[in-house]
């Protein structure tokens, strides 16, 4: 049972970071828990579409099909956090105002909430359909009880959702006028290692044979299938044996955001001065 | 330009990516090392691969287990789920001469090995 509750816990975590970080960059901007919801529930109802379907979705591409919806799902959520950074940029500055003097959460305008479900979604999409095929084998087998299966698989989750709750927590006790600053960068460093795993997948599918050989292998010092590593490899896209690639498009990922977020804030701040002259 | 640039964004990155995976799809697996491998009863078989150095190879994996296993190695920078009773192929990139272990991430204890590139 623990076994199971480790596999489950190691593949929610990744999924719970992501939900932590959007709800915390996201905090005082009215409703957001609801469309975080309604992400988290699309994303647990897709992982069992795709789990269903896994070895046709495998046949696919000449049986890379699995990589290759892999890295699919990566980039949307890469674009989609890179949207919601420049949004955020462009209404955080308000929303903190209004936060900060009425101690409420702020409509701002509904449709780019639309983007807090789909990353929460596509956070829970991948690694969930794992934890379906995992949890679907071992009733399967019925070697170990049905109990151990829903008990080890709830302890899992909840585990998952622990962690999203801890790192939510931690952020929201950052000040709400520094709240943002903190949350972009971690948005952009979050969207910057999805990007290497995209890239990761689309290398293992044999579609980009360049710079595939290790840049540095640190996988003695801080192995990335131990507990830090594995916070580290889902905030912050550490990878302890990357590919040059990889590193190319981290770094360009991080540098297109950071640039993106930045023209939009000094449009945004223009304005204003603008407008208080 | 409010909501028109993640459209544009989008399709800046889809358009160009595609032409180039259908490019690159039509020279792809040339002069590969295709080595067979199964699971059954959560282990591999062999359990030690060997593959040429600094060629690509290919390990065409074949699960005759029912469930599910994940073939995870971070050494060889791989993950892929094969369904039960089913079987994927992993493409391994040129390796440098040494031992990369891998193991079946559903079944820790029991299901592993490793690549040897020699």
């Amino acid at each position: 049972m623990l076994a199971t509750a480790l596999i489950v816990f190691r593949e929610m975590l990744e999924a719970g970071l992501v939900v932590g970080v959007v709800l915390a960059a996201t905090r005082g901007v009215r409703r957001r828990g609801a469309w975080a919801a309604l992400g988290v529930a699309a994303g647990v109802a897709g992982a069992g579409v795709v789990a269903a379907l896994a070895d046709r979705l495998a046949a696919l591409a000449q049986g890379t099909g699995q990589e290759l919806f892999n890295a699919a799902v990566l980039t949307l959520a890469v674009v989609m956090l890179a949207w919601h950074n420049t949004w955020m940029a462009k209404h955080g500055r308000e929303i903190a105002d209004r936060a900060s003097r009425l101690g409420a959460a702020v409509a701002a305008g509904e449709r780019p909430l639309i983007v807090v479900s789909v990353i929460c979604g596509v956070a829970l999409l991948r690694e969930g359909a794992e934890v379906v095929l995992f949890l679907y084998g071992i009733a399967v087998s019925g070697r170990t009880g049905t109990n151990t299966m829903v008990v080890g698989g709830a302890i899992g989750l909840l585990g998952g959702a622990l962690v999203s709750t801890l790192l939510y927590l931690g952020l929201t006790a950052v000040p709400v006028r520094k709240l943002f600053a903190v949350t972009s960068t971690l948005i952009t460093l979050l969207a910057a290692g999805l990007a290497a795993q995209a890239v990761a997948f689309v290398q293992q599918s044999g579609y980009l044979e360049v710079w595939t050989s290790t840049a540095w292998d640190s996988s003695r010092w801080l192995p990335e299938d131990g507990l830090p590593g594995r916070v580290l490899h889902a905030l912050v896209g550490y990878t302890d044996r990357p590919s040059g690639a990889q590193i190319v498009v981290y770094l360009a990922v991080l540098l297109v955001i950071a640039g993106l977020t930045r023209v939009v804030r000094s449009r945004v701040l223009g304005a204003a001065g603008r407008a208080a002259a | 330009m409010r909501g028109v640039r993640p459209k544009r964004m989008g399709t800046a990155v889809a358009v160009p990516l595609v032409a180039w995976m259908l490019a690159v799809g039509t020279v792809r697996g040339d002069d590969l090392t295709v080595v067979a491998v199964t699971i059954r009863d959560h282990r591999f078989g062999p359990s030690e691969i060997h593959v040429p150095a600094g060629r690509p190879a290919r390990l065409d994996i074949t699960n005759q287990d029912p469930t599910a296993e994940e073939f995870d190695s971070p050494a060889l920078k791989v993950e892929k789920v094969i369904a039960g009773g089913k079987s994927g192929s992993v493409r391994i990139r040129p390796l440098e001469r040494g031992r990369y272990p891998f193991v079946g991430e559903y079944h820790e204890d029991t299901a592993k090995g490793e690549v040897v590139a020699d």
